[in-house]
């Protein structure tokens, strides 16, 4: 059978990107291999790793489930798009500064999940966050500095720079607001 | 990366363009609505089709309404996470609510549907694996293969109907709607289920299903309990739901239904014949849950994740459980908590 080719403009993290590709094609593969953002991970490609998540129209979905094609006209963000200007985005300095990453493999998709959650709850409870986090998975961190990652990332959106982690497992200097303090 | 088969692709944007592509040729098209289902299906090659259909572009199928008669009506490419949040849904029939919330993770029901979630495709351990380990066993039944390895003297094959929000629905009474190039029918949700497999929806291959429609709330209680290996992404093993009517205090009428156990939704008659005139109470729960697991059709097989002895026990715990639910008795600790 021929390829049903598909030309379109994807409107991704704010820009417009004019590609080219195969209408059977998953958001993931376009993103990686036509939009040239390889941010996105690929792990089980079957929905089941979280890896691939990324947010349309604001919400968390997984792009190795979605066709390219269907996602013309809507707002797509990866993890290319976090940061603000050349400030990391609070989720990000808030997953460095709590040493939230191993291998790291999963923190595209964490982030994007914990981004989608706070923009419909900016003040989310440990369960909260283990409910939205519930669909990624995590091989390396136990999961437990993720949590307060995006516990401490919520915060700083917030400007509540009071719930600051204890120093035993804050490792970071990048506190917006606050003097950059050297050690 | 694992990829999908090659297609063509439709987006229609009414249900009448979408009827008349698919009567095209119903036997080599498929429909999809979230994918969530289809795309893992043909990405490892359980699943074929020369065309898709997407029916996400179809404005009419999508989102909750009232009834005249005061029910709901919710459009079959309504998502998961839009039922599970709809605030008549929370009201009114919040057991959906939990039943739907309890599919996959929060970023599958993001995009999977109702309608993919009642046509759900049947679920087994030799069937729900990449296509070498497929191929290293010959296939079975369900595909090119000759037998069925869960029961190799048995002429049928008994994958698992997994879609968490049936047996809710089919307590509540719900009914559908399919459409084809003909015309439209209605029918009960329960009908829309065979019992094989294979050919395990009654729906003909050129009708979609549009919505399905609750009853208007009549005073009832409602409880939906799931068991599962972790409390997300995993399918279930069993789900068990249940809806009572009580007049003053005995039961007017109750529905109990099962999912996971078998290639259908099972209703326990004998449970809901043993409930009827009768309160809900320590010792008629007591009755109810052990004739569930007597049941005709509630006979778990080595096809899903865990023993089928132990899941067939857990049919027990779980009816109990749900009916203690109703009846706002305590609840007991059970295997592993199906929601936080
Ligand atoms: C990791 C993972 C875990 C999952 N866990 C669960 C779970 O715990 N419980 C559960 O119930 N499901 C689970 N699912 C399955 C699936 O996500 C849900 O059942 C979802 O509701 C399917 O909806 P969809 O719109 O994505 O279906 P699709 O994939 O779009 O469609 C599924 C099937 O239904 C047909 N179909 C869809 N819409 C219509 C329509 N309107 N008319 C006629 N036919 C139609 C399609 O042709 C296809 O055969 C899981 C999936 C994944 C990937
Ligand atoms: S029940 Fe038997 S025929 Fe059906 S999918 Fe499983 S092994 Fe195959
Ligand atoms: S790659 Fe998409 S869920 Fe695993
Ligand atoms: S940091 Fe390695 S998988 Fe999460």
């Amino acid at each position: 059978m021929k390829e049903q080719r598909h030309t379109c403009t994807l409107r991704v993290n704010g820009e417009d990107a004019a590609v080219v590709f195969a209408v059977h094609h998953t958001l993931l593969e376009v993103l990686r291999e036509e939009v040239g953002l390889t941010g996105t991970k690929h792990g089980c490609e079957l929905g089941e790793c979280g890896t691939c998540t990324v947010l349309i129209d604001g919400k968390a979905v997984l792009s190795c489930l979605e066709l390219a094609v269907e996602c013309e006209g809507r707002e797509i963000e990866t993890v290319e798009g976090l940061m603000i200007g050349n400030e990391l985005h609070p989720l990000q300095s808030a997953f460095a500064d709590l040493g939230a990453a191993q291998c790291g493999y999963c923190t595209p998709g964490i982030l994007m999940a914990a981004k989608g959650l706070l923009a419909e709850n900016p003040s989310p409870s440990r369960d909260h966050v283990i409910e939205a986090l519930g669909g990624n998975l995590c091989r390396c961190t136990g999961y437990h500095k993720i949590l307060e990652a995006v516990e401490w990332g919520a915060a700083i959106l917030r400007g509540d720079l009071a719930s600051r982690p204890p120093p035993e497992v804050f490792h970071g200097d990048r506190i917006p607001g606050e003097e950059v303090v050297d050690a | 990366m694992l990829r999908l088969p090659v297609f063509g692709f439709y987006q229609p944007s009414t249900i009448e363009e979408a009827t008349r592509l698919l009567a095209e040729n119903p036997a080599s098209t498929r429909l999809v609505a979230g994918g969530t289902d289809l795309w893992p299906n043909m990405k490892r090659r359980h699943q074929v089709a020369e065309t898709v259909i997407s029916l996400r572009g179809i404005a009419e199928l999508t989102g909750i309404r009232e009834t005249s008669d005061g029910g709901l009506a919710i459009g079959a490419t309504t998502t998961l996470a839009a039922i599970a949040s709809d605030l008549r849904v929370g009201e009114s029939y919040r057991a959906l609510a939990t039943a739907v919330n309890s599919i996959s993770s929060p970023l599958v029901r993001n995009s999977g549907t109702i309608g993919g979630n009642l046509c759900l495709d049947t679920r087994c351990t030799y069937y729900n694996q990449n296509e070498e380990w497929r191929r290293s066993i010959d296939y079975c039944m369900k595909e090119v293969g000759e037998i069925c390895w869960v029961a190799p003297s048995s002429p049928r094959c008994w994958a698992v109907s997994s879609g968490d929000s049936v047996p809710i629905l089919c307590a509540w009474g719900a009914e559908i709607t399919l459409v084809s190039k003909d015309g439209a029918r209605t029918l009960p949700l329960a009908e829309l289920f065979r019992d094989d497999g294979i050919d395990y929806l009654s729906k003909r291959p050129d009708e979609i299903l549009t919505e399905v429609r609750l009853p208007a709330p009549s005073g009832e209680r409602a409880a939906f309990w799931k068991l599962r290996r972790r409390g997300s992404i995993d399918f279930g093993v069993l789900s068990v739901a249940a809806v009572g009517w009580c007049g003053g205090e005995t039961t007017d009428r109750i529905e109990i239904w099962l999912g996971s156990v078998g290639s259908t939704p099972v209703r326990c008659d004998e449970s809901i014949a043993a409930l009827i005139g009768k309160p809900i109470d320590e010792d008629t729960i007591a009755e109810a849950a052990a004739l569930a697991r007597k049941g005709e059709g509630a006979s778990p097989l080595g096809n899903t994740d865990f023993l089928p002895q132990w899941r067939g026990k857990m049919i027990e715990h779980y009816v109990a459980a749900v009916l203690r639910e109703m009846a706002g008795l305590p609840r007991e600790r059970l295997a592993p908590r199906h929601q936080r």
